[in-house]
């Protein structure tokens, strides 16, 4: 379990370079970096097709942030040099705040499974007829297509609108002439 | 109780980018990090020490209970299809900040407000 907790480490680190770098390029290439230690971790735990699922997804996340970078700009013109007063005091306050958060979070953690544990009920029975039933020798695309199909149809909605209000806003100004509101 | 914690973390440096940056692109970076600790907790959540994935190779290995040895497969499957739609509003924020930038010039929110009037 070595290796888990070093990705972890990596990828809390990399999202900290993402938050504070002035170079918007290189945010989103450290928000690669955590979506990448992601996958890998999906590989230790077990998980191989959100593992592939992760990757691609992560890869083209990393390019459709690139190309809109390098359409605008690359300079995060928000991080200044030097402490502002008024930023240390907001990072205290949500300091405060996330430790009220953790200390609330170990509370409910106790609650739940211990850490690879797991209580599979509904699993079990997944398990021992998703083949029989489904036919599918991956009981998680026996659940994703069968056993909770309705589930994915409703995901496949939200997919589909996202997609359609990416066109809707792409399109949308590209008909107007430049320099025109 | 250690991975929860680490994913928990995330979840707040993603929350504090969201909450305290001014550049669109750093939010939408920081909602990203939100979806990726969610993610990822739902992952841990079903794992199992030692057990394999939960693909059978062989029928018999059902009737022979070796199937017990499996991690979790619900939570895989809920997650399989929310991180595609995390792709998706990831397109759907960035096309948007990218016609802000087109308008005023800037990915700076305050900006964009102070020129609204």
């Amino acid at each position: 379990m070595l290796e888990l907790y070093l990705l972890l480490a990596v990828m809390l680190a990399a999202a900290l370079v993402a938050s504070e770098t002035r170079n918007l390029l290189a945010a989103a290439v450290a928000l690669g970096l955590v979506g990448f230690s992601v996958a890998i971790m999906f590989i230790l735990a077990q998980a191989p097709d959100l593992a592939i699922v992760q990757i691609v997804v992560e890869t083209l996340t990393v390019v459709f942030f690139t190309a809109v970078i390098l359409r605008t700009t690359d300079v995060d013109t928000t991080v200044t040099q030097g402490l502002k007063m008024e930023t240390a005091m907001f990072v205290a306050a949500f300091l405060a705040f996330g430790g009220l958060f953790l200390a609330l979070i170990i509370g409910v953690l106790q609650e739940i499974p211990r850490f690879g544990e797991p209580v599979m009920r509904i699993a079990q029975e997944y398990v021992q007829l998703g083949l029989e039933r489904t036919g599918a020798a991956n009981i998680v695309s026996a659940i994703i297509l069968d056993f909770r199909g309705y589930d994915t149809l409703g995901e496949a909605t939200v997919l589909f609108t996202a997609v359609v209000g990416v066109l809707t806003v792409m399109r949308l100004a590209s008909r107007k002439k430049p320099g025109e509101f | 109780m250690i991975p929860y914690l680490a994913c928990v973390l995330l979840f707040l440096i993603g929350l504090y980018v969201v909450i305290s940056k001014r550049n669109l692109i750093k939010i939408v970076i920081g909602f990203s990090l939100i979806e990726y600790a969610v993610n990822l907790f739902f992952a841990l959540v079903g794992f199992k020490k030692g057990a394999l994935a939960p693909i059978i190779t062989q029928p018999e290995q059902v009737r022979m209970g070796v199937a017990r040895n499996f991690v979790d497969p619900v939570p895989q499957a809920l997650v399989l299809t929310a991180i595609v739609i995390g792709l998706s509003t990831t397109a759907l924020m960035l096309s948007l900040a990218m016609r802000l930038y087109e308008k005023y010039k800037t990915f700076d929110i305050s900006e964009i407000r102070r020129l609204k009037g």
